[in-house]
């Protein structure tokens, strides 16, 4: 029995994760309906820059966000209005060509720059640390990761609901147009909001460099598990996405308690499942 | 008075149909002229060119983007896997019928993948590859995750000596995408395609025109799996060794797909021709660079996408007015 909580906690523990993966494509598929294919490999991206600086300034990886988070979010800024606001409009095909274009060169740029082999962050020991509970032991970096997850979703809730530049996100995902007509300048909204997307990115990548190794070519596996928690919590809700990363960690570390190769393929089961079962996710924003 | 008249061929397509009915005789004697490696190389560009049709058949045309074709490459080299070495099947009967198995299975994908819309969908096309991937890797019958590679008896029934079964081989796989050509080609200019074109053009309008649109999306949908099974089945034919990672690669059959479409021109039947000899050019060129030339060509997908999103036949097509095959209509005044 205790065996079977330890495999859900930690299950759960694993969806903060995957809620940080989604958090990102959340928020820009919120304000712009773009899904970006390369946002795996952003993710890697801030991994690897993570690497870096530690290596390079002799820091801790949560030292290293200082830098990694300004850096990833001003390339998304820059990304979103030197090329991804060219491709937004009615055909679906530009976005998802260019950032599938995008996902293939990050992918080879870092394969060329840091070869194949795979890295990992040095936590200094909190990857190994854990907690004992009434003999449940619960690792320490899973736990963090879990409650920075919590208030990453927290923080984009306030940032969305309560402040200037929220107001200005809803305004343009509800209309453009009359959101320009408004004063907003839409291509800068759009730019601040993928330079968002990618500081969660980069939190998301320095959280997974030290919990497990990584190397290039991992990206697509991560915008998998992102869409997946997206989908099963149901688009444009953000607590929601955090109950379909808990809900894909969960279907995984069970999957793998039955057998280690079958972790990943239960986490895509559970996600067909609730494909097949509540097609707009299991807490669907209420479109009014 | 004149009276007009509407056609659908021009002289460029008349001249085109020539030209291609004897660059196919020629291509079809290869195995005469051509050296081993030529026709290697060759076959690999007709199993691309294949691909690249059925893909820009269902993101030009139907509007269904998926990064998730690999799927069915991956089925049908396994399907021939299986079905030569545990139902004792020739090769080629063994791919025809994963082709079947293919289109079966994707009645049920499409189902639940059709609900995601747009990129979503997309997505979604790449988690039903993977789990195709997990799921054969899981298989230890067919070498788990290492894979297996196809038996001598399997190979030889293609042909005693080697020289014959290069023959067969290339010829199928000339032979595949002559019918995935011509299947795209007829399928367009038949009712269905005009549909299907109707719903490129507008969904809304299509619909209101009677057109059931998750009807003709689903046709297209399994037909091209279908296809794509064979495709599949040829290329693992060709490299007789099949792994999960290989049979299920976005990168060798979905990236570089997508690339040569858009390069040549999405939403068209020549696009994927001329990107695929684009493609091809470029890599005998960068080839030695490896991540550079995949760099590369990501870069100079992004770049059509932005600037000629109607690829290179795109900006041929509006300079000359030019339309090799003949599928939409022209008015003719008559003197």
């Amino acid at each position: 029995m205790i065996e079977w909580t330890g495999v859900i906690v930690q299950g759960v523990l694993l969806g903060g994760l995957y809620a940080l993966f989604a958090a990102g494509l959340s928020l820009i598929f919120g304000v712009m309906r773009l899904v970006n294919i390369a946002h795996g490999d952003l993710i890697i991206l801030a991994a690897y820059m993570g690497l870096t600086t530690t290596v390079m300034l002799g820091v801790h990886p949560f030292l290293a966000l200082l830098i990694v988070m300004p850096v990833m979010a001003g390339l998304g800024y820059v990304l979103q209005r030197g090329i991804l606001n060219q491709t937004l409009g009615d055909d679906i095909l530009p976005p998802l060509l260019v950032t599938f274009g995008l996902s293939v060169i990050i992918q080879n740029a870092l394969l060329e720059t840091y070869t194949a082999d795979p890295r990992k962050l040095d936590g200094g020991g909190i990857e190994v640390a854990s907690i004992d509970l009434g003999g449940l032991a619960i690792g320490v970096l899973p736990l963090m990761t879990f409650l920075i997850a919590v208030a990453v979703i927290a923080g984009l809730q306030f940032v969305f609901y309560r402040t200037a530049l929220g107001r200005g996100f809803r305004a343009v995902s509800d209309n453009q147009d009359i959101a320009q007509l408004m004063g907003l300048n839409k291509a800068h909204v759009f730019g601040l909001a993928m330079a968002l997307a990618l500081a969660v990115v980069a939190i998301a990548g320095i959280l997974l460099g030290m919990r497990t190794s990584f190397d290039p070519a991992i990206g697509g596996g991560r915008l998998i598990f992102g869409f997946e928690a997206v989908i099963i919590g149901g688009l444009g809700n953000l607590w929601g996405t955090l109950a379909g990363g808990v809900i894909l960690g969960v279907a995984q570390t069970i999957g793998a308690k039955i057998d280690p190769g079958f972790q990943i393929l239960a986490g895509h089961i559970a996600f067909l499942i609730v494909l097949a079962v509540r097609p707009n996710g299991l807490f669907p924003r209420v479109d009014h | 008075m004149s009276a007009a008249t509407v056609t659908r061929s021009t002289r460029a397509s008349r001249i085109a149909m020539v030209l291609g009915l004897l660059g196919l005789v020629v291509l079809a004697a290869a195995p005469w002229w051509a050296g081993r490696a030529d026709m290697r190389l060759m076959g690999e560009i007709y199993l691309y060119l294949s691909l690249a049709c059925l893909w820009n058949l269902m993101a030009g045309y139907a509007g269904l983007v998926s990064v998730g074709q690999q799927a069915y490459v991956g089925f049908g080299g396994y399907m021939l896997f299986a079905l030569t070495v545990f139902a004792g099947l020739h090769p080629v009967v063994a791919i025809l019928l994963g082709a079947l198995l293919a289109a079966a299975i994707s009645v049920p994908v499409a189902v639940l993948i059709f609900r995601l819309k747009g990129a979503y969908f997309a997505i979604g096309t790449w988690v039903v590859a993977e789990v195709f991937r997990l799921s054969f890797a899981q298989i230890q019958a067919l070498g788990g995750g290492s894979g297996s590679s196809l038996p001598v008896a399997v190979v030889k029934e293609l042909g005693a000596k080697k020289a014959a079964r290069e023959a067969t081989s290339y010829w199928l796989a000339l032979g595949a995408a002559v019918v995935v050509l011509l299947a795209v080609y007829l399928f367009l200019r038949s009712r269905r395609g005009l549909a299907l074109t109707a719903i490129r053009d507008s969904e809304v309008a299509a619909s209101g025109l009677g057109i059931d649109i998750w009807r003709t999306k689903l046709e297209v949908y399994v037909v091209t799996s279908a296809f794509t099974a064979i495709i599949g089945g040829l290329i693992f034919l060709q490299k007789l060794r099949i792994s999960p990672d290989a049979a299920f690669s976005v990168n060798d059959w979905t990236a570089f797909v997508i690339f040569i479409v858009v390069i040549g021109g999405i939403g068209t039947l020549e696009g994927p021709i001329i990107g695929t000899l684009l493609f091809f050019a470029l890599r005998e060129v960068l080839a030695d660079y490896g991540t550079i030339y995949l760099m590369v060509l990501g870069l100079v997908a992004i770049v059509v996408m932005l600037k000629a999103p109607k690829g290179v036949w795109g900006l041929i097509r509006d300079r000359y007015d030019l339309e090799l095959f003949p599928l939409s209509y022209r008015v003719r005044q008559k003197d």
